[in-house]
């Protein structure tokens, strides 16, 4: 009872890394509560899917197993994870902030009358004394957020309703091992006398889910585009100057909507959240919905005209000109420096 | 065959022109310092129900949004492109609402209006980003719900097929009606303002709007109903006050900050030669890059 739960999203049978990112996550949560880590994995083939959860800190793993339950569709999840709340009753549930999850975590908080929290950028255990009531509060869930165009960082709480469910985007959290020998139980649920028709009224005829091939999150070195790169042509000098530093090219939002950058390269609050070890940002002004997906980057350079862009304020390096003119000088004195 | 279709429309703040009185102290949105506009998704969602009606002859599209006053705007604006009408669902016992209370507020007005084939709602709305309400309406209907969808594909046999956008990719589904669809920008853009609905619409009015314009109803509008725009308070759909407004929000906000960026030690370069020739050199030198 009171645990803390993930929704584990799994995809032709590989694990989302956000649901391990969020099981990291929840595992310190736990801990700080002095409670459980459980996972909820729902879907077709799932054997030995234990295994690869309990390293992360997993004490149980809830497993309902029904060749109709992959692809995902909305219904029986729903039903699913509602039934295993109404008899754990957890204290917290965590879901990605991706299709899925943001698809099913409104359906289960309206079934359950829980608040619900989309993209969180943080989460915390903290008090809370209601200003009106006085009534205090132990060990909330804070959930932390951009909110209103990312003008403001709102702290998020439910007082009265469990769970308090959170949804968070992939990258946001840190994927670490717990310890590789953890383990845990199983619960298997009784997918046949649980669904019925009704449930599987919603039927995928059709699916085509690329591979995503561009792996940012992974990369040690970002040559970022913002809007002041003026042109898709002109994206080609980050792409050479990535390409010459073994990086990758990220962009912002307004790079992305004017069409400069496709939008998977998109990094910030509604795209990828990265910590590299070196982010060059060129042309971007540094909007906080940019800056809360690239602020823990080790070293940030920005490239800019502008000498008062706010991005300069959290850059360690800021180069004052234009980037047409600096992103060549780049390359050619890397290869100087480096012969 | 005629659909009834119904679309959920939000006017919200416009938050791309936000400034500095945006929040109140207790961490809700100060409307009225903002302008305010017809949410961008809710209206590829009428596109969406306006081209199901071209298709469909002697179908309806009604727009149920909930708001002030002031937001029967965006249904005349809805009317203009091609929607039959609308209700405003207003009251200051709303006020406050998180998206719960919201999804419960709405889907006691659909219940009352009781006949409809299809919800269409946007995927979220740009002032949270949330994407809630859409699914919670449809359960609290109890529905079915079709998230993210780029475009609908057709109709036969009262099952209707729909094509969806995700992260990675697309998926068709198909599902018996009723439904709720939430639809992605992804999806057609909405037509524009339609001249001779615009000429016809322009003085459709809430009774409010027509009280507070020192309007008569009586002559002019009653013989007129579609200029009407339906208006319920909480006393027309009977709620359980406990699910309403601040009362019937889960979530509080606990407190807000405003985004202050915190200065590191930063070394300023020009695009000079002698900079970029010392920052290679410095970045290579420590192994950030090499
Ligand atoms: C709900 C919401 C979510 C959002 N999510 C994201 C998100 O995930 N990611 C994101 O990035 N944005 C996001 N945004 C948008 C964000 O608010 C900004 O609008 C966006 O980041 C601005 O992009 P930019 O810096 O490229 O463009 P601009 O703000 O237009 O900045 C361009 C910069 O380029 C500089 N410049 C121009 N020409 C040159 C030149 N020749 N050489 C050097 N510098 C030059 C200018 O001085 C300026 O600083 C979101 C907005 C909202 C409302
Ligand atoms: N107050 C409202 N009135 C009508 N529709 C709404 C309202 N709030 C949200 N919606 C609908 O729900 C969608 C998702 O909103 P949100 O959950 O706030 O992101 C919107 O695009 C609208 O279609």
């Amino acid at each position: 009872m009171n645990n803390v739960f993930v929704y584990i999203e799994i995809e032709d049978g590989a694990i989302a890394d956000v649901s391990l990112e969020l099981l990291t996550k929840g595992k310190k949560l736990a801990q700080q509560l002095g409670k459980k880590l459980e996972a909820i994995a729902i879907g077709s083939k799932l054997e030995g899917i234990e295994k690869h959860l309990f390293p992360y800190g997993v004490d149980v793993v809830h497993i309902a197993d029904d060749k109709r339950l992959a692809p995902y569709t909305t219904l029986p999840h729903n039903k699913i994870v509602c039934e295993i709340f109404k008899n754990e009753q957890p204290e917290i549930a965590l879901f990605g902030a991706t299709s899925v999850g943001r698809d099913l975590a409104p359906r289960i908080c309206s079934t359950t009358g829980s608040g619900l929290t989309a993209d969180c950028t943080s989460l915390e255990i903290g008090d809370h004394t209601d200003p009106k009531t006085k009534t205090e509060y132990k060990n909330l869930l804070y959930q932390i957020r951009p909110a209103f165009g990312g003008n403001i960082i709102a702290t998020i709480i439910n007082p009265e309703t469990r769970p308090q469910i959170a949804t968070v985007r992939e990258g946001v959290m840190k994927q670490e091992i717990f310890d590789a020998k953890y383990t845990g139980q199983v619960k298997v649920i009784d997918v046949k006398n649980l669904l019925n028709k009704e449930d599987f009224v919603v039927q995928v005829i059709e699916r085509e889910i690329e591979k995503s091939k561009l792996n940012l999150k992974a990369a040690p070195i970002i040559v970022a585009g913002g809007y002041g790169v003026g042109s898709k042509e002109n994206f080609k000098l980050l792409h050479d100057l990535a390409e010459v530093l073994g990086g990758e090219v990220a962009a912002s939002r307004a790079a992305v909507d004017s069409g400069f950058a496709e939008h998977e390269r998109q990094v910030g609050q509604t795209g990828v959240t990265v910590r590299p070890k070196l982010y060059i940002a060129c042309g971007i002004s540094g909007a906080v919905q940019h800056t809360a997906g690239m602020a823990e980057s080790a070293l940030v350079i920005s490239i800019n005209n502008d000498a008062n862009a706010p991005i300069n304020t959290i850059a360690d390096y800021t180069i004052i000109g234009d980037l047409n003119d600096v992103l060549p000088k780049m390359i050619k004195y890397y290869k100087q420096n480096t012969k | 065959m005629g659909l009834k279709i119904l679309v959920l429309a939000k006017q919200v703040p416009d938050t791309r022109n936000v400034g500095q009185d945006a929040m109140k102290s207790d961490g809700t949105v100060n409307r009225a310092a903002l302008p305010a506009i017809f949410n961008p998704e809710d209206l590829n969602a009428l596109e969406q129900a306006l081209q199901l009606k071209d298709k469909f002859p002697g179908s309806t599209v009604e727009i149920i949004t909930m708001g002030p006053t002031r937001a029967a705007e965006i249904i005349r604006e809805a009317m203009y492109r091609g929607a039959d009408g609308g209700y405003l669902i207003t009251d200051r016992a709303f006020a406050g609402s998180d998206t719960l209370a919201t999804s419960y507020t709405i889907s006691l007005a659909v219940k009352k209006i009781k006949e409809f084939d299809v919800i269409l709602a946007g995927r979220q709305a740009i002032d949270g980003d949330t994407a809630q309400v859409g699914p919670q309406v449809s359960e609290k209907v109890g529905i079915p719900q079709i998230t993210y969808a780029e475009e609908i594909k057709g109709i036969e046999n009262n099952v209707i097929t729909v094509k969806r956008r995700l992260e990675r990719g697309i998926e068709v589904v198909k599902c018996p009606l009723p439904v709720l669809i939430t639809v992605h920008s992804s999806a057609a853009d909405c037509r524009s303002r339609n001249t001779k609905l615009t000429m016809k619409y322009k003085r459709a009015k809430t009774l409010t709007e027509l009280q507070e314009a020192g309007m008569d109803y009586e002559g002019f509008y009653k013989t007129r109903p579609y200029l009407t725009i339906k208006e319920w308070t909480a006393d027309d759909l009977n709620p359980n006050p406990n699910c309403l407004g601040l009362t019937g929000s889960p979530t509080k906000v606990k407190n807000i900050e405003n985004v202050v960026l915190t200065a590191k030690e930063t070394v300023h370069l020009t695009s000079d030669d002698k900079d970029i020739d010392f920052l290679m050199r410095e970045l290579i030198a420590n192994h950030t890059i090499g």
